[in-house]
């Protein structure tokens, strides 16, 4: 919302600084976002005169003024425009001038040897045009040493504000001057509006045709017809005001509309009545009913729309847009002029399906003031006469303006109730006034009644508001919110809120990189993913990759990599902990975990070093950043099975799945699948992990925090090493839980420290070596108790692995 | 001198020569061994008189002591010296780089550090940590929230949506966290303290708006905090956030359908170079929405606006980041450069307390 200074002032009587009106109407809510000061950006440009233009002695295109700039003796000025001349009027700057056309601040100079001390300026100088032909040339009496600015009639400051949805009546002049006037920075003296007597019964006819429940489309139109207007351009001060705020003057019956709509918030139409045919009936579009908009645009309509349609035709659609056809120009004797209510919602659908934004559209949405319906015709009415001459018929009304809302029970505790502020009755009360409620009764509980043009205002929350804002959010002192129990804080966190911040860290800290990426991907990335599921298809994406919910992390990952691959950065290392969607209800939307390393980007560093170059990432590496992942986390993984192979996704020789269970599937790791990176157009090498901490088994609940007793053995643990052969596809992780659980007393660790194929070793075959820690508890093991264990452990192995101690 | 002092000065002076520990224990054996020299001089004190014992007896043990004291002091500087070569051989070009450590490659990103620090202040304020789906309900998203259907504020959102179900209705990816305030208020009795972290959604893209950014919303219901308190745990966020002794905010009168009366949140700050300051200067930056929480969405929450009460305010997590630490442009926040994310992110034990303070 534009105004400028000059126009407020209509409506407000006020000495205020401009300053201090800015300043006051952020303060109550009608935040300012630009002040264009003309008269403040040039109040340095003084009205000079010429005394004498010489030619400078060194340069052709030059010459050296001698300068009268109303305050004692001459300057000597050189300068370079084509018309500068002895005898001229002209606009000085004195050294230390800002000049806006150049965005420099001028200096004393010495040009070709002459010095100059200010400057002549042009009008694109001062930013006020784009002339730049030569220095502005005033007529003979402009008055020497007055700001030019002033003379030249630019000290009309223009003000822009933010007006917010609530706030349709600050979308007129008249409205942000009452809360100015409220706010205490002078007095509302917007004209009450006369009556308009007509001379004769306006000649067209309104007819609202709606279907019985569809009134509320339309529930008034006032129309009235003005003959014998002579349409022109309107008047400088008119042209100036629109000028001023943006808008282009276009002939004075349109010009007045434009006013209303800014001065009032009150949009209207005008018709030519020359082009009208026969009455004017109100109603839903019919379907496929066309109109030639004033915007140049034919609109194709549904009858979710309203329009005003004539026996023609439709002619204008309701408070949004008028029609090409019944336009007024120059010609134009007869003139219609309607002001009318609409349905703020269906103004708001129409203006969204048509695609059209318009003033009128914008504040019958936000819901015009209906008391000022006719009121607001008659101002126009009045306007019309005075600027364009003519004879005003009497105004037909159909429908009828609907009741103003009920009184508010309000207890004036309410805003101390709310807000901590302790005001006097007295200031609130006049704080409602002011804006124009009606405040009955007295003592601690009032009704209250809210204006007409406060359509917005509906309970005592909304009244604490007004109050509040007129009177200072900054008188509301801070007061420290009180700890709920006055107590030390109690943990906040879940568990799955701690996991996910603790599995940032712990990924970080094995050197991987946090990314966050979208939550939407490409439908056949989604795809590829195990999802691109309809229901998590967005309807509108704001790319066409960029539209589907994503069900993995992975997608987002692998394409990020490539892409500093792309750039140069292949062996990255990335991870990224969200959210991803299995369905579109809250219990399909789980907490993920995925890291991805690429080209040689392991553990202990990527590239070539001369401690030995690293190799390329393989399954383990992701294997190792899930185990180090769920052991970081606490995860009791006693249940942990590892399967190999995995989603569709993953190179099925070289993956693995987390599971607790069959039914309890946490996760996977490994290589991605050759064909996905294909499809998605990536290099490897690449692998990952992804699982879902929401899928996690809890932490077992203990009564207290006291850590289960240590058991220290004095006897030295013993390792047995064994080499067994067995078929290579026995998988040597389970052959190592076997071991250990051949005596569950004794052996306290296994681990697998060669695997060999080759020489040796019958072809399909493999050789796995196990060293088998035994810790003894009670006593050093005899020969003969190491060896009992060690027969166990190998008749384990050759029963269910067909294992053979290797020779 | 007599033998004793003649085989000792011979003894000590073939010691002191010795080169090596064999040719030590050469001498040793000659001197002390089975058959030495001194062995042999010990043995004839046996044979001797009391008094001839007497006498030759201290100096024969003397001369045994000697030799080996001269033994082990040779032994002692052979050794050093064999030390002195060996260590003069072995030297590493100790320039040499080491790679550098998982703990120094890894980050955390920006967003996530300042989720931890708003959680660490927050939760110091006793306010828990609430989270919701982000395909919302239209229901969730604005009705419950106060925002008419077909209302021009629902217009100010650019919300995403799915396609309809059988029965019309369509989901929404939630234009900010206010649905997860419904929720908390749907499942829960007050006294409520909550922060609403996450992700939400509009579609918009410049520098300063991405289609997908994060929000913190907070939420307090009980039956007598006001505005001056939601006043006061916004400065004191501020201050906490930014780390500085002061912060001067302005609330300026404003509108969401979900808050009555409504305030926007400007902080001063000073812009000097493109740097930001806070608790200086002269330009106001605005940072948050916040009011008190409209009786209507009270009402929708099954809460009696005459009994409780409370405020609500949600500001942009990637904003503040940005304000904090100086990123100029969203869109890398997304885009996971790791030139970025590098520079940008946190390391992986920078772990944001009240005691240890938030940043490094």
């Amino acid at each position: 919302m534009k105004f400028t200074l000059s126009w407020l002032k209509d409506h407000l009587d006020t000495t205020e600084t401009l300053d201090t009106i800015s300043e006051t109407l952020t303060r109550v809510g009608l935040e300012v976002e630009a002040v264009e000061d003309k008269a403040k950006a040039l109040s340095a440009f003084t009205i000079a005169y010429v005394i004498e233009a010489k030619q400078h002695p060194n340069a052709d295109r030059l010459r050296v003024c001698m300068v009268d700039t109303g305050s004692g003796e001459p300057v000597q000025v050189v300068c370079g425009a084509p018309n500068a001349r002895t005898g001229m009027k002209s606009v000085f700057s004195p050294p230390g001038t800002y000049i806006p056309g150049k965005d420099i601040t001028l200096g004393k100079g010495v040009i070709r040897g002459v010095e100059s001390n200010g400057m002549l300026c042009s009008a694109a100088e001062l930013q006020l045009s784009e002339d730049h032909d030569g220095i502005i040339d005033l007529p003979q009496d402009a008055p020497v040493g007055q700001p030019y600015a002033a003379y030249a009639g630019f000290d009309d400051a223009m003000i822009e504000i933010a007006v917010t949805p609530n706030r349709a009546d600050a979308l007129g002049v008249s409205g942000v001057a009452r809360d100015l006037a409220a706010a205490g920075l002078g007095t509302l003296k917007t004209p009450s509006v006369a009556a308009v007597r007509g001379s004769f019964p306006c000649p067209v006819d309104v007819k609202l045709d709606f279907a019985a429940g569809d009134e509320k489309l339309c529930p008034a139109f006032a129309l009235r017809l003005v003959r014998g207007v002579k349409n022109g351009p309107s008047p400088e001060w008119l042209q100036a005001r629109l000028r001023a705020i943006g808008l282009r003057p276009i002939n004075a019956l349109v010009d007045i509309t434009n006013f209303m709509t800014y001065d009032r918030s009150r949009p209207l139409h005008v018709f030519d009545a020359a082009k009208v045919h026969g009455d004017l009936t109100v109603r839903r579009a019919r379907a496929g009913e066309q109109i030639l908009a004033l915007d140049g645009k034919t609109y194709t309509l549904t009858d979710e729309q309203v329009v005003i349609a004539d026996t023609e035709g439709v002619e204008s659609l309701a408070g949004i847009m008028g029609g090409e056809a019944s336009g007024c120009d120059e010609n134009t004797v007869d003139v219609l002029v309607e002001s009318a209510l609409w349905d703020p919602l269906n103004v708001a659908r129409s203006g969204r399906a048509l695609g059209i934004t318009s003033d009128a559209r914008y504040r019958f949405e936000r819901g015009v003031d209906p008391d000022f319906t006719r009121p607001g015709l008659d101002l126009a009415t009045q306007m019309i006469i005075e600027l364009c001459g003519g004879e005003a018929s009497e105004m037909v009304f159909a429908g009828e303006l609907p009741e103003s809302g009920g009184a508010i029970d309000f207890p004036w505790s309410e805003v101390k109730r709310l807000t901590g502020l302790d005001l006097p009755q007295v200031e609130m009360k006049l704080a409602l006034t002011s804006l124009g409620f009606h405040v009955s009764g007295a003592g601690e509980r009032v009704k209250v009644a809210a204006p007409s043009w406060r359509s917005d205002v509906e309970g005592k929350a909304d009244l604490v508001e007004e109050i509040l804002r007129i009177a200072g959010l900054d008188r509301v002192e801070p007061a420290p919110l009180p700890r709920i129990k006055g107590e030390v804080v109690k943990p906040v966190l879940t568990v799955l809120q701690k996991r996910t911040r603790q599995s940032k860290r712990l990924l970080a800290s094995r050197g991987l990189v946090e990314a966050v990426t979208w939550s939407f991907i490409s439908h056949d990335a989604a795809k590829l993913f195990g999802g691109g599921s309809r229901k998590l298809v967005l309807a509108n994406p704001i790319a066409a990759d960029l539209s589907d919910m994503r069900p993995s992390l992975l997608p987002g990952l692998i394409r990020s990599a490539q892409a500093n691959a792309d750039r140069g950065f292949g062996d990255v290392a990335l991870f990224e902990v969200g959210q991803v969607f299995q369905s579109d209800e809250p219990e399909g939307q789980l907490i993920a975990a995925a890291g991805l390393r690429r080209g040689t980007a392991r553990l202990e560093g990527a590239g070539r070093h001369w401690d030995g170059a690293a190799k390329p990432v393989d399954a383990f590496d992701a294997k190792a950043d899930v185990m180090a992942l769920l052991a970081g986390l606490g995860v009791p993984v006693g249940g942990l099975q590892i399967v190999a192979g995995g989603p569709s996704w993953a190179h099925p020789g070289r993956s693995g799945t987390l599971q607790f269970g069959p039914k309890g599937v946490v996760g996977t790791f490994g290589e991605l699948h050759p064909r996905v990176l294909k499809a998605l157009d990536v290099k490897g090498p690449l692998v990952a992990f992804e699982i879902h901490l929401d899928a996690l088994p809890l932490p077992k609940y203990k009564p207290t925090k006291v850590k289960p007793k240590l058991a220290l053995s004095d006897f030295q643990p013993l390792t047995r090493d064994f080499a067994f052969i067995v078929d290579k596809t026995v998988a040597a992780g389970d052959m190592a839980k076997t071991a250990q659980n051949a005596d569950r007393n004794l052996i306290a660790e296994t681990s697998v420290f060669d695997i060999y194929e080759g020489a040796g070793v019958e072809p399909g075959k493999k050789s796995v070596a196990l060293a088998v820690t035994l810790q003894p508890v009670e006593k050093t093991l005899t020969e003969a108790e190491i060896e009992a264990v060690a027969a166990k452990i190998v008749a384990e192995m050759t029963k269910r692995y067909k294992a053979a101690l290797r020779g | 001198m007599n033998e004793i002092d003649t085989l000792r000065d011979s003894l000590v002076g073939e010691i002191a020569a010795a080169q090596d520990e064999a040719a030590l224990e050469q001498l040793r054996i000659a001197a002390l061994g089975k058959s030495g020299s001194v062995s042999a001089l010990l043995k004839t004190l046996g044979a001797m008189t009391p008094d001839e014992r007497k006498e030759k007896g201290p100096l024969i043990n003397g001369l045994r002591d000697g030799v080996q004291q001269a033994l082990a002091a040779r032994k002692e500087a052979l050794g050093e010296a064999a030390l002195e070569t060996r260590l003069a051989a072995e030297r590493l070009d100790i320039s040499l780089p080491v790679r550098e450590g998982p703990e120094a490659r890894g980050r955390i990103h920006p967003i996530s550090q300042v989720i931890d620090e708003i959680t660490a202040i927050f939760g110091d304020m006793g306010f828990a940590v609430a989270e919701g789906p982000d395909v919302e309900t239209d229901d969730l998203n604005f009705t419950k929230l106060n925002f008419p259907v077909g209302h021009p504020a629902r217009e100010m959102h650019d919300t995403f949506f799915f396609a309809p179900d059988a029965n019309g209705e369509r989901k929404l990816l939630r234009t900010h966290t206010s649905p997860v305030q419904v929720r908390t208020m749907l499942a829960q009795e007050p006294p409520i303290r909550v922060i609403c972290p996450g992700r939400t959604y509009r579609m918009d893209s410049d520098q300063t708006h991405t289609p997908m950014f994060h929000q913190v919303e907070g939420l307090v219901i009980d039956k007598k905090t006001h505005f001056g308190h939601m006043k006061w745990v916004l400065e004191e966020f501020c201050k906490s956030f930014f780390e500085v002794e002061s912060v001067k905010m302005r609330f300026r009168p404003s509108f969401f359908p979900f808050t009555e009366p409504s305030a926007e949140v400007d902080i001063q700050c000073s812009r000097k170079g493109g740097e930001i300051r806070f608790g200086e200067g002269d330009d106001w930056l605005e940072i948050l929405g916040c009011g008190m929480v409209h009786p209507n969405v009270l009402r929708n929450c099954g809460l009696d606006p005459d009994v409780y009460q409370g405020f609500a305010w949600g500001m942009g997590i990637d904003r503040i980041a940005m304000l904090k630490y100086g990123m100029p442009d969203l869109r890398p926040f997304f885009e996971a450069d790791i030139r970025w994310l590098s520079h940008y992110g946190f390391r992986p034990l920078d772990l944001p307390t009240l005691t240890g303070g938030l940043s490094s």
